[in-house]
């Protein structure tokens, strides 16, 4: 290992739990460089707890909790976030509704009451959830016939078909027309609720004056009731293509195969073999047999998706019609080739440094580590979990990577689908 | 909406925001060949960002050759003769770091994100190929394909792009804006090892470079490592020339329309010619900086208050303006007609709502809450050493000082509610525009 690594094996920020008087757990990082905070939280539940009916209603809350709350309208609830510059977000995924919160530290008594309000007291009026109903059809349209999405949307369709991971997060036009004010407020009552939320904050803040403020918008929410159980499901159609016809001289493809969840003891060689295989740098096989030898792709890789009921791994890239199925054909067979062969020494040693090395570059701003911590305290992986993480890392084993192959190649089947006009498959 | 005036990196990578900022307490000096470096500490985290900046993008590619200043910034990642194609990219990312590279209309750069002793690594690598690239003829195929499914992927397949392509042609007449950043499908398709090799020799070259490096490393050695690798290369007497025709004087009031039958959500969208913080007399880029936030940034702004709130025509609505440029740029008005809404009720619409601009929008409250979240953006991009080692190094490219960086919060400040009113009724005019359809064909 080189000194390098060695460096920035040691944790990349420090990192305190704090519990305020009321009992609100966070992880806080304080940093007075920058006079901002940065807040990430992540409550459980999410598009997965959709009506199976309805589904689009968790994002459509997610859309709609800075859209009046309390006292204000749509309008005021904006023009005071606006007038003090302070950013707040929110989204909904399968199993979380999460959001962010970003202001100066001046306006940092105000940014957390509106946050409070938010999350308590959103109003839900007629005429917002008209516009963001309208919004979010609009939006849907619009992408209606992108390939990428086109292929994501089949591909859960079918990879997950009669489970909540199948159903689009986004819902379609026709069922965000037909959700009501009171899917919305019944939502709200699930999610928001304080033992599921987990929080993050970053930036200068000492711990008392953030245990107050998070006391006055985490403490007084309501107790949880329990959420719909989701059942445990893996990625079905291993082996078949499929194709979405669309007239675009340029197919989209997604292939998936089975996955390791983060929480698993086997999560970590799962992650190091799929750096190997189709990791983030340009340094993967895919990268270097599908774009760099062949010039078949400007953009292909693989990742971990990680749900709490569900993991894969599934991968991406897009070629002309024409050349499809050769893309295909070196995916499949690179690996193919890291199942049989595994990995050189070499290949695994330069692996692990680059994500030993790499893993302080998502700690340079506040916003990116609120995230992370948040994420990794969802995951339930202890606070401690990035001090230990390059450890465990440096810890895989060429066993420990042909283990994790032989649970996500398997017999080297893959659910492919296709959308474009691919000639010859 | 922007697609067609962002960057284009050489992989998929996450957007950075505005290029405008202030303050951090950073060092500028130049070496004896001629190479521009800054450095911009941020002492947090054991990490620095190393970019190298060149002052020429696709408004410089000679006629004919649309693309080739793309094309090259993907060569640049095919060897030298001390490091084969690939190296420099392994020894990266054995280090841990990140790398990725961009080229925008005015600039070409490349940059790591690696641990602190590895700055010296980098400065090698990247020194060495401003001047020795190799470029064998059996790589270029390849990423020619690469560049050409690149293409395909951002505009071929996307119809919203395509509309923005046309849109840009449309706008600039005479000024090289109009053309494509990654190049046209046809001219990239006859990009060859001599077009690359004429343009890499014309501006690959330390009086035409800027070094920014941000983190955690001061002044000094910033400055013995850059003498050390950098400063090695031979001057070549003279930045090399940028032929820029000018824009003439609009007088035509432009429609374009892009029907798709992909198309399921019809959008509208209007582009006005006008100055940008280089070509700008007095202070007008400031002023359409603040009036693009005054009228278009987000659902606070007049455009959405008055065509989403009040009257539902639209489920959105903004504006934007791309100060950063060297030549006369673009502002842009956008808006997505509500269900049942046509195109041509919503444009009708929008121009209604532009003309009261001096009237209606520039109450004390609109203009006070744009300059507080314009100027809070400077405050949190501090937060970010690779954006501003972006704001920096994109404001030195297009020839802008930093002094006018660090001021930008302070002339944002002293804009007044008449320069507001003046700068729409000057610019956002019909001759000035092109307005632009994006819908499914008429059956």
């Amino acid at each position: 290992m080189t000194a390098s690594v060695e460096t920035m094996s040691s944790s990349p920020t420090t990192v305190k739990a704090l519990t305020s008087a009321k009992g609100v757990e966070a992880w806080h990082v304080e940093s007075d460089v920058v006079p901002l905070i940065a807040v990430s939280f992540i409550f459980e539940g999410g598009s997965a707890h959709d009506p199976a009916d309805k589904p689009g209603v968790a994002q459509m809350l997610a859309r709609l909790l800075d859209e009046g709350a309390g006292e204000y309208d749509s309008d005021a609830f904006q023009e005071r976030l606006a007038a003090h510059a302070i950013e707040l977000s929110f989204n909904a995924g399968n199993d979380a509704l999460g959001g962010s919160l970003k202001t100066l530290v001046k306006h940092a008594d105000e940014a957390f009451e509106l946050l409070r309000l938010a999350l308590a007291e959103p109003r839900f009026d007629q005429d917002a959830i008209e516009r963001v109903r309208a919004q979010t059809i609009a939006g849907l349209k619009y992408q209606q016939n992108d390939p990428g999405v086109m292929a994501t949307r089949r591909f859960f369709e079918e990879g997950f078909a009669g489970h909540p991971y199948g159903r689009p997060t986004s819902g379609t036009p026709e069922s965000v027309a037909a959700i009501t004010r009171d899917d919305l407020v019944a939502m709200h009552r699930s999610i928001i609720a304080r033992a599921r939320v987990k929080i993050a904050v970053v930036g200068a803040i000492g711990g008392d004056n953030l245990s107050a403020l998070l006391d006055k918008v985490f403490g007084s929410l309501p107790d949880a009731k329990p959420l719909g159980i989701i059942e445990p499901a893996s990625l079905q159609k291993l082996g078949s293509r499929i194709v979405v016809d669309l007239d675009v001289p340029q197919s989209v493809i997604r292939f998936g195969m089975h996955g390791i969840a983060w929480r698993d003891p086997g999560f970590i060689p799962a992650y190091v073999l799929n750096h190997i295989l189709g990791g983030g740098a340009f340094t993967s096989r895919l990268f270097q047999e599908v774009r760099e030898k062949r010039g078949l792709a400007y953009s292909v890789g693989t990742s971990l998706v990680s749900y709490r009921s569900a993991s894969m791994t599934w991968g991406y890239t897009a070629t002309k019609n024409e050349r499809v199925v050769e893309a295909l054909d070196v995916i499949a067979d690179e690996m193919a080739k890291l199942t049989s062969e595994g990995p050189s020494d070499e290949e695994l040693q330069k692996a692990k440094d680059y994500l030993i090395g790499s893993y302080a570059l998502g700690f340079d701003t506040s916003t990116k580590i609120a995230h992370t911590l948040a994420q990794i305290a969802f995951e339930g992986l202890g606070i401690d979990y990035i001090a230990r993480r390059n450890g465990l890392v440096g810890a895989v084993t060429q066993s420990d990577i042909r283990t994790a192959a032989e649970r996500i190649f398997g017999d080297g089947r893959m659910f492919t689908v296709i959308a474009g006009r691919p000639t010859g498959v | 909406m922007d697609t067609a005036s962002k960057p284009l990196l050489r992989a998929d990578a996450a957007s950075f925001g505005r290029t405008e900022g202030s303050g951090p307490n950073l060092s500028a000096f130049t070496l004896d060949n001629g190479l521009d470096v800054v450095v911009i500490p941020d002492r947090r985290v054991p990490v620095v960002t190393h970019m190298i900046w060149y002052r020429n993008g696709s408004a410089d590619d000679p006629l004919g050759q649309s693309g080739i200043a793309h094309f090259l910034e993907h060569l640049m990642f095919k060897g030298t003769e001390k490091h084969p194609a690939g190296e420099f990219s392994k020894v990266v990312s054995g280090l841990g770091g990140q790398e990725n590279a961009f080229t925008s209309f005015d600039y070409t750069a490349y940059f790591q994100r690696v641990a602190r002793e590895n700055l010296k690594t980098m400065m090698e690598f990247e020194a060495d190929r401003m001047t020795n690239l190799l470029l064998e003829e059996s790589v270029i195929g390849p990423e020619r394909d690469v560049v050409l499914e690149e293409r395909r992927m951002r505009v071929e397949t996307d119809p919203s792009a395509q509309l923005s392509e046309a849109m840009a042609a449309s706008l600039f007449v005479n000024p090289p804006y109009g053309i494509a950043i990654i190049g046209w499908m046809h001219e990239i398709e006859t990009l060859n090892r001599e077009h690359a090799l004429d343009y890499y020799r014309r501006f690959y070259t330390p009086e035409n470079g800027i070094l920014v490096v941000a983190g955690d490393v001061g002044e000094d050695e910033v400055r013995r490592l850059a003498d050390a690798t950098y400063g090695r290369i031979a001057p070549q007497g003279k930045r090399p020339v940028r032929l820029r025709p000018r824009e003439p004087e609009p007088v035509a009031a432009r429609h374009i329309t892009v029907a798709d039958p992909k198309v399921e959500q019809p959008t509208m969208q209007r582009l006005y010619l006008v100055p940008s913080c280089r070509t700008a007399s007095q202070r007008d880029c400031y002023s359409l900086e603040l009036l693009a936030e005054v009228i278009g940034g987000g659902p606070t702004s007049y455009l959405y208050r008055k065509l989403v709130m009040e009257r539902s025509i639209a489920v959105n609505a903004g504006a934007w303006y791309m100060s950063s440029a060297m030549e006369d740029t673009r502002f842009c008005v956008y808006a997505v007609p509500a269900e049942g809404v046509s195109l041509q009720a919503l444009e009708e619409a929008v121009d209604q709502v532009l003309k009261t601009i001096p009237a209606e929008a520039l109450d004390s409250d609109s203009i006070e809450r744009a300059k507080t979240r314009l100027v809070a953006e400077t405050i949190y991009s501090t937060d970010s050493q690779s954006s501003l080692a972006r704001i920096y190094g994109s404001a030195l490219a297009i020839v802008e000082t930093i002094e006018e960086v660090r001021r930008w919060p302070v002339e944002i400040e002293a804009v007044m509610k008449d320069d507001l009113a003046s700068a729409a009724e000057r610019y956002l005019i019909p001759r000035r525009s092109v307005t632009g359809y994006l819908q499914k064909p008429v059956s």
